[in-house]
């Protein structure tokens, strides 16, 4: 992201208490302008209540929040110019799709009719035009959902807050959805804030990620380097599938710490600050970062034998255990299948990887 | 699999028979409660009133003539309106809708605070709210007098704060008549509105304030709208039992404030009676309630199919 992009949403040193229960630990993070923002973490973690307090709906204990620039922490819900897709799209029910649509253009003063031509161009954009007259109930899950960003987007606001919207879609409509918000999120340039539990959903649409677990933010990154670059167990952990051992530090040399991972396995890892020789620590791998060859290759190398081989349609995933230590779980690719060899149960392999696919955390 | 078959069959059948005997009471309480004695106060009106109250059996429109129509002491002059039944039923529905809305006014704010509660409230504050009604209505509406009259703890509270220099007159009045139905019914109207209110899904309004929408407006273009059913089955409630009360009008109202109640009360009770009159009265009365209720619908409807 460029550097001189603005920032939307500031939320500076947020606190949320409900009695003697914290739901948010001081919280500070910058939403930039025009940025698919993901709050992610398991429910619970306090990514919701977040969002909750930007449109609104809950007061801020401490803290402030600025929407360009300007303090709304005072606001009511309904002078904030930001718009929320409710979880279960609350959409009126009594009234038509087109009256939804319009309902937040009317209440910014737009007489009835510009109201209702401005929503019919929302319903284009979304492609639900010849559904204008239906009531909300008349509609499958995903076009009420398409009808809930409709009147979100309507008013044009400075920011779209969506608080698990793909939640209550099924599998095949949820990928659809994504990328229809991700390119909706492109055309109409608002910035978006999207909650979500589901890392994949979370990798696949967003420009910057805040993983978030018990009311702390625990990383904020572009996916790709949440991924490869998780900052501690938790991250490693939720994100994505990854082999977490724990280890002990053996030696540290040259910006590069061996590890003692039980049973005489040894494996060199890039330094981390803040270990020491002898410490514990968690280490993380990748599945799909191994490989399983009959030698030892260039990098790290691990001997092992097959336990067992799992086959899951476009890869293959095979859990490897290591004499007397740990076991591995290794993600093989089902492309070019006949250049590659399947290993069966019980043959002894060698688990390769490059120097830096496993990694320290720190926690 | 054909043996199951059968067997589902049979099954049906038994289950035909079943619902048609367990629907029975159902029909019953409808026949030998509601339509049977409609149907009796049909026929008395009809018939020829007896001095010492009872019927005589044979048909006559006296009853129907006597409401509508004044013929003079002997019943030998030409015919002209009678008003003073007419004025009776009019005055019947002004105060029946005046407590109707006097009981929204207050039950809908009332039911709307306890749907709000903790789930765990909730069933506290609905007992709070009827526990006056386990008191008899008689005695509820004579403490009421009491209350009320120039001497009672209202007047000398008001005189007591300086609010007022002398007691104000509410009793005998239409206001006290008024106050008496809303003390009467006022459950009836909180607890139909407390159901939908508490059904009803409170996204609902953050969407609207979210979407620029007050708090008034949002109250009624979006809370009002789904809580309709609760609001009309409530004023429904208030008003009919409203309509055909006597104690409160007897009690708070005296002579001047009169209502259809108190008129069919009379027309049966002692030897100044009138039972063909007072079940002509009964009719008119469920006729105009049934038209009320019909119109009422019907322009329901209407308003529906213009939002649709």
């Amino acid at each position: 992201m460029p550097e001189d992009q603005s920032i939307a949403i500031d939320v500076r040193d947020a606190v949320k208490r409900y009695g003697d229960f914290t739901a948010l630990k001081t919280i500070s993070l910058s939403i930039l302008d025009n940025e698919f923002f993901t709050l992610l973490g398991p429910s619970g973690c306090g990514k919701t209540t977040l969002l909750r307090m930007v449109a609104g709906f809950e007061d801020v204990t401490e803290g402030e929040i600025y929407l360009y620039g300007e303090e709304i922490k005072n606001l009511p819900p309904h002078q904030r110019p930001v718009n929320t897709v409710f979880q279960n799209y609350a959409l009126f029910p009594h009234m038509t799709v087109l009256d939804n649509v319009a309902f937040g253009l009317e209440m910014r003063g737009r007489s009835k009719a510009q109201a209702r031509s401005r929503a019919g161009e929302m319903l284009e954009l979304v492609q639900l035009s010849q559904f204008s007259n239906r009531k909300p109930s008349q509609l499958s899950g995903g076009q009420q959902q398409r009808v809930a960003l409709a009147r979100a987007l309507a008013p044009q606001p400075k920011a779209l807050l969506l608080d698990e919207p793909l939640s209550a879609l099924d599998q095949k409509l949820r990928k659809a959805m994504q990328l229809e918000l991700k390119h909706l999120q492109r055309e109409t340039g608002i910035t978006f804030v999207f909650v979500t539990h589901d890392q994949e959903e979370a990798l696949t649409m967003s420009d910057r990620i805040a993983v978030m677990s018990e009311g702390e933010l625990q990383q904020l990154g572009a996916p790709r380097d949440i991924y490869e670059h998780p900052h501690n167990m938790f991250v490693a952990d939720f994100i994505g599938e990854t082999n977490l051992l724990e280890v002990s530090v053996d030696t540290i040399a040259n910006g590069r710490a061996t590890c003692h991972l039980g049973g005489g396995h040894e494996l060199t890892c890039n330094q981390v600050d803040g270990i020491a020789v002898g410490a514990k620590v968690h280490m993380s791998v990748r599945p799909e970062r191994l490989f399983i060859s009959d030698d030892p290759a260039e990098g790290e190398s691990l001997k092992g034998r097959v336990q067992e081989n799992i086959f899951a349609g476009t890869d293959i995933t095979t859990i490897i255990n290591l004499a007397d230590g740990p076991n591995f779980t290794v993600r093989t690719s089902n492309s070019n299948r006949g250049n590659k060899r399947i290993f069966e149960p019980g043959n002894e392999v060698f688990v390769n990887m490059e120097l830096g696919a496993a990694r320290l955390l720190v926690d | 699999m054909a043996a199951q078959a059968e067997s589902g069959g049979a099954t049906t059948d038994t289950y035909k028979e079943a619902r048609t005997w367990l629907l029975m009471p159902a029909w019953l309480v409808l026949l030998v409660l509601s339509l049977a004695p409609v149907s009796m106060i049909l026929i008395y009106s009809f018939l020829t009133k007896e001095f010492r109250g009872g019927v005589i059996w044979e048909f006559s429109l006296a009853s129907y003539d006597q409401f509508f129509f004044d013929r003079g002491l002997f019943g030998d002059e030409a015919p002209q309106i009678e008003w003073t039944y007419i004025t009776i039923f009019w005055r019947s529905i002004w105060q029946a809708g005046a407590a109707t809305i006097l009981s929204l006014i207050i039950g809908f704010p009332t039911a709307y605070f306890i749907a709000t509660r903790s789930e765990k409230v909730r069933p506290i504050w609905v007992f709070l709210v009827t526990i006056p009604y386990w008191v008899n209505l008689l005695i509820r509406t004579v403490s009421m007098k009491f209350l009320l009259r120039d001497q009672g703890p209202l007047n000398d509270f008001l005189l007591s704060i300086g609010l007022i220099d002398s007691p104000i007159h509410i009793v005998n009045t239409n206001f006290a008549v008024q106050l008496g139905l809303f003390y009467s019914y006022l459950p009836f109207m909180v607890l139909p509105i407390y159901a939908s209110v508490e059904r009803y899904n409170f996204a609902l309004s953050e969407a609207a304030a979210d979407l620029y929408a007050t708090k008034w407006v949002t109250l009624r273009r979006i809370l009002l709208p789904a809580v309709k059913p609760g609001v009309i089955a409530g004023c429904i409630l208030v008003f009919v039992p409203s309509l055909g009360s006597f104690l409160a009008p007897d009690l708070l109202g005296g002579a001047k404030n009169f209502m259809i109640g108190s008129l069919i009360e009379e027309q049966f009770k002692g030897n100044a009676g009138n039972w063909p009159f007072g079940a002509a009265a009964s009719m008119i009365l469920l006729t105009m309630v049934l038209i009320i209720l019909i119109v009422f619908a019907r322009r329901q409807a209407k308003a529906e199919k213009r939002e649709g």
